[in-house]
C-alpha cells in the first residue's frame, strides 16, 4: 500500500507542496504549515470549538475534467463525529476520501488546496501512505472481513504495522473487540472464520479491525446502510462508545441517522459545501434554504 | 420536474388548515361569551359552555396530527418547527377557549344584575383580541412577520384598555359598595380579555420561530401593568401602570 506514488497528479499549491521544508525529516515525522491561520469561511460554514483534527482548507477536486468539489473548506473537530451528509454524487465521499488518501488511485485525480491532519499537510509527497492510513482508518459500507478466522482479521493490522509477540497480540484482539462490542459474542469461537458471522457483527469486526492498530481517526462511509435496524442502531451507539477516544467522520444517506449520532454536520451539494454547523442548528434550523429544502426531502 | 413528498406537503396543509377552524371556532366562542354578558343572553353563554367539549377535542386532534405526521413523515428543518409551533399554538388557542368559557359562567352569573353602566370598553377589548386571534394564526400560516407588528400595537391598546377599565372599576368600588359583586366580575372579564391579548402574543412569537428559527420574545415588558401588591390595603388607585416590574400574576 505504501508504494502508492504520492500526491498523484497533485497541483501545486503555496503551502503544500513546499519540498525544502519537509526535506530531510523521517516519513513519520510531519512538517508543520506555516500558514495555520483560520481561511475565511463562508458564513454558514462553521468553525467548531475546541482542538480541530483534520482541515480541509479551499480543496478543489477532479476526476479528470469532472470537478468532485468546489472550493471545500471544513475543520473537524477532535473525538467528536461529524457527520456529511448530501444527495448521491454531491461530493461527500470523495470529500471522505481525501483524509486518507483513497482517492489517489483514481485515473486523472487531481486535488488542490489543502488536507491537514492536526495541522500537517497529508498530501506531502514524501508522507508514508502506510502510516496514515494507520492513523486514518476507514470502514465501508459492506463488512469485508478478510476470509480468515476472527483472530487472524483483527491481528492482521497490528502484524502488518509491528512484530508483537503471541501474548500482546491476545490483548489487542481482545481488546479491539472490546471497543467494538463484539467480544462477548465472538469470544468462544475466536478461530472460526470471520464470514459465518452476520451482517452486523461483520461490520463491527470491520470497526473492530480499524482499532487493533490504534487509529486516532475512523472515517465511516455508510458504515450502517447494509444493515437491519438493530444493527444499524448497535453500530450508531458503538460510534458514541468511541467518540470519547477517535475523531469520527462518517457519510450517510440516512440524515435521521446522522441527527441521532453526530455532533457537527456537514451538507454537501454538487460538489459544495453548502452548510456546516451544529447536528441540532442543521436539522432544525438550517440557514440555507438548499439545506432545509434538502432534509425535508423536497428536492425535485 | 418530480416532485417529492407531495402527499405530507398535503398532511402539511391539512394541518395549517385545521388550525385555523380551531382559531375561528375559538374566536366565535369569545365573541359569543362577550355578546351573552352584554345582552344578558343566558341561552348565548349556555352555548359557549357546551361548547368547551368542541375546542377541547380540535385540541386533541390536532396534538394527534402532529405526533403522527412527527413519527411517520420525520419532520426536519422548516417543516418540524412548523409543527412543533401548532403544537405550542393549539395549546394557547385551548387557553383562549377556556377564558371564553369563564367569561359565559360570568355572562351566567350576572343575567339578572343590573349593569351600574352600559358595557363599551369590555367589548371594544374583546373585538381587538378576536381580531388578534384572528391576525395571529393568519400570520403563522402565511409566516407573514409584518402582521405580528400589527399584533403587538393592538395588544398595546388592549393592555391600556386594561388598565383604564381596571382603574375605573377600583373607582366605582369604593364609591359605591353594592355594585361590588358586579364590578369584581367584570374586573375578572377584563383580565381574562388581556390574558387573551398575551396568549395571542406568544402565537405571534412562533411565527418569527417557523420563519427564521429564532425564538424571541415580542413584548417582553408587556406583562407589567397589574401588581397586586398594591392591593394590600392601599388606599385609593396606588398603582404604578408602567413601572417596568414583573406581573405577580393571577
Amino acid at each position: 500500500m505504501s508504494a502508492l506514488p504520492s500526491a498523484v497528479g497533485r497541483t501545486l499549491t503555496q503551502t503544500g507542496e513546499d519540498g525544502s521544508q519537509s526535506a530531510g525529516q523521517s516519513v513519520a515525522e510531519e512538517a508543520f504549515l506555516p500558514t495555520c491561520e483560520e481561511v475565511p469561511c463562508a458564513p454558514n460554514i462553521l468553525r467548531p470549538e475546541g482542538e480541530i483534527k483534520l482541515e480541509a482548507r479551499s480543496l478543489n477536486m477532479y476526476y479528470g475534467s469532472f470537478q468532485a468539489l468546489r472550493n471545500v473548506s471544513m475543520a473537524i473537530p477532535e473525538r467528536r463525529i461529524t457527520a456529511l451528509i448530501g444527495p448521491s454524487g454531491c461530493g461527500k465521499s470523495s470529500f471522505l476520501r481525501c483524509f486518507n488518501r483513497m482517492n489517489d488511485m483514481i485515473d486523472g485525480f487531481r486535488l488542490e488546496g489543502d488536507v491537514l491532519l492536526e495541522g500537517n499537510d497529508i498530501y506531502r509527497r514524501d508522507l508514508d501512505l502506510a502510516y496514515l492510513r494507520k492513523r486514518v482508518g476507514m470502514v465501508f459500507q459492506a463488512p469485508n472481513p478478510f476470509p480468515m478466522s476472527i483472530y487472524d482479521n483483527i491481528a492482521y493490522g497490528p502484524r502488518l504495522h509491528g512484530r508483537p509477540d503471541r501474548s500482546e497480540l491476545d490483548q489487542i484482539v481482545e481488546q479491539s473487540l472490546r471497543q467494538a462490542a463484539l467480544w462477548d459474542e465472538v469470544k468462544d469461537k475466536l478461530r472460526q472464520s470471520a464470514l459465518g458471522l452476520s451482517g452486523g457483527q461483520q461490520q463491527r469486526l470491520c470497526i473492530a479491525r480499524v482499532l487493533a492498530v490504534q487509529p486516532e481517526v475512523l472515517l465511516m462511509d455508510e458504515p450502517a446502510s447494509a444493515l437491519d435496524p438493530t444493527a444499524t442502531f448497535h453500530i450508531e451507539e458503538l460510534m458514541l462508545q468511541l467518540m470519547e477516544h477517535y475523531t469520527i467522520v462518517i457519510v450517510t444517506h440516512n440524515m435521521y441517522q446522522a441527527s441521532r449520532v453526530s455532533q457537527y454536520t456537514g451538507f454537501f451539494l454538487m460538489g459544495e459545501l453548502v452548510e456546516f454547523g451544529h447536528t441540532e442548528q442543521i436539522f432544525e434550523t438550517p440557514r440555507d434554504k438548499r439545506t432545509d429544502d434538502y432534509i425535508r426531502g423536497r428536492f425535485g | 420536474m418530480l416532485r417529492t413528498r407531495q402527499a405530507f406537503d398535503e398532511q402539511l396543509e391539512q394541518l395549517q388548515q385545521r388550525l385555523l377552524q380551531f382559531g375561528t371556532f375559538v374566536e366565535a366562542m369569545v365573541d359569543k361569551a362577550i355578546r351573552a354578558l352584554t345582552y344578558q343572553d343566558l341561552n348565548l353563554a349556555r352555548e359557549v359552555i357546551a361548547e368547551d367539549d368542541t375546542a377541547d377535542h380540535m385540541d386533541v386532534e390536532i396534538e394527534q396530527m402532529c405526533m403522527h405526521l412527527i413519527a411517520q413523515q420525520q419532520p426536519m428543518g422548516s417543516d418540524l418547527r412548523v409543527i412543533g409551533s401548532t403544537m405550542k399554538v393549539i395549546a394557547d388557542v385551548e387557553r383562549i377557549a377556556d377564558y371564553a368559557v369563564d367569561i359565559a359562567r360570568i355572562a351566567i352569573a350576572l343575567a339578572d344584575t343590573e349593569y351600574f353602566k352600559p358595557l363599551v370598553d369590555i367589548p371594544r377589548m374583546a373585538e381587538l383580541v378576536r381580531h388578534m386571534l384572528r391576525r395571529g394564526l393568519e400570520a403563522l400560516i402565511k409566516r407573514d412577520m409584518d402582521m405580528t407588528r400589527e399584533i403587538i400595537e393592538m395588544d398595546d391598546e388592549v393592555d391600556a384598555l386594561w388598565r383604564k377599565l381596571r382603574a375605573q372599576l377600583e373607582d366605582i368600588m369604593q364609591e359605591r359598595p353594592l355594585v361590588v359583586p358586579q364590578a369584581v366580575y367584570l374586573l375578572l372579564v377584563a383580565r381574562y380579555l388581556e390574558r387573551i391579548g398575551d396568549h395571542v402574543e406568544n402565537i405571534a412569537e412562533r411565527v418569527a420561530y417557523v420563519e427564521t428559527g429564532q425564538l424571541t420574545n415580542l413584548a417582553p415588558t408587556h406583562r407589567t401593568d397589574y401588581q397586586p401588591e398594591s392591593f394590600n390595603g392601599a388606599p385609593g388607585r396606588a398603582i404604578q401602570h408602567d413601572e417596568g416590574k414583573p406581573s405577580g400574576g393571577w
